[in-house]
């Protein structure tokens, strides 16, 4: 428990640095989120990775992946059944720290690009190769999307 | 899963980024200060917030507040504090396990990284604002071979309010 409030200054920490200056910040945050994810999903016992079909790996995500990280379940899950996911989280902790409304949404990518990042992580340490976008209609609501990479 | 690996791997995925960003390691240290400092001023007040410890009244009770509340509610462990100097403006903070490190190893090219300097500047930043200037530095870790990892703290001076001018 201690450990999930420091991540949580510990990815603050990350926006006010890796932000700004000339490289691709965004690219760099979703990055560190991949390393994370695959990290995470490499440290798994081997019976946890059994999974029968693709939408149970989708639900270790929100469920287990949550659960780690965020110390909660995502909210709701929607899927075509053809290979795209939508996760939605209606209280997203990384980013009740900015105000509720709509007024700071165009600030909202760098608070969800190294979630995004873990997700694509996670799912490429499992086998699954995907992206993975994060969209906010309104704080503290988000959603991610993954779209599965056919082979 | 456990939230502890994913502390340990997003540290560690911070310090591989940087050590991309800067070309050596004492700028790497100097930026894990730095950031370390910029999250000790946003702590200080949610301990205070979530600890209800009141005023500290001299250098020994801040360190067993560090030490036993601290290190605890941040990091799951509890340093002990030994090796106080004679004037009692000095101490060190022994950690028999460091979360930030626990499956990690150094490569062999960063022999001047001090890994978790990020926690000196927490500190530093933490004690500044409940005005305390102190001095934090790593004087043992386990990283580099030693038998522990030993964080050691020096008191500077009380930080003084500064009245502005025509105040009395």
């Amino acid at each position: 428990p201690a450990l999930g409030e420091s991540f949580s200054f510990l990815h603050s920490s990350f926006i006010s640095s890796f932000w700004g200056g000339g490289r691709n910040s965004l690219t760099v945050l979703e990055g560190m989120g991949f390393r994370v994810g695959q990290g995470l999903a490499e440290r798994l016992p081997r019976g946890a990775l059994a999974f029968r079909e693709e939408l149970d790996t989708i639900k270790f995500l929100c469920r287990d992946l949550w659960g780690a990280v965020f110390r909660k379940q995502t909210d709701n899950l929607r899927t075509n059944h053809q290979g795209t996911y939508v996760l939605q989280d209606n209280n997203f902790p990384l980013l009740t720290q900015m105000a509720w409304g709509q007024q700071y949404l165009e600030e909202t990518p760098k608070f969800l690009a190294f979630t995004c990042g873990l997700l694509r992580g996670t799912l490429s340490a499992l086998g699954i190769e995907s992206s993975v976008t994060a969209s906010v209609a309104s704080l503290p609501a988000c959603k991610f999307q993954v779209v599965i990479q056919k082979a | 899963m456990k939230s502890s690996e994913l502390f340990t791997l997003t540290y560690g995925a911070l310090v591989t980024q940087l050590c991309k960003d800067y070309e050596n390691d004492e700028d790497v240290n100097k930026q894990l200060d730095k950031m370390g400092y910029n999250i000790g001023v946003r702590l200080i007040e949610d301990f205070l917030a979530r600890s209800n410890v009141g005023r500290c009244h001299d250098f020994r009770e801040t360190a067993d507040v560090i030490a036993k509340v601290a290190f605890k509610m941040y990091l799951g462990i509890t340093p002990s504090i030994t090796n106080w100097s004679p004037a009692g403006d000095e101490f060190s903070l022994i950690l028999e396990n460091n979360p930030l490190v626990d499956f990690v190893e150094l490569p062999d090219n960063h022999s001047s990284l001090i890994y978790s300097n990020l926690l000196c500047g927490v500190l530093r930043g933490a004690l500044e604002m409940v005005q305390m200037a102190v001095d934090v530095k790593f004087v043992q870790d386990t990283l580099k071979g030693d038998g522990v990892t030993e964080i050691r703290m020096r008191f500077i001076k009380r930080i003084e309010d500064n009245l502005p001018a025509g105040e009395e």
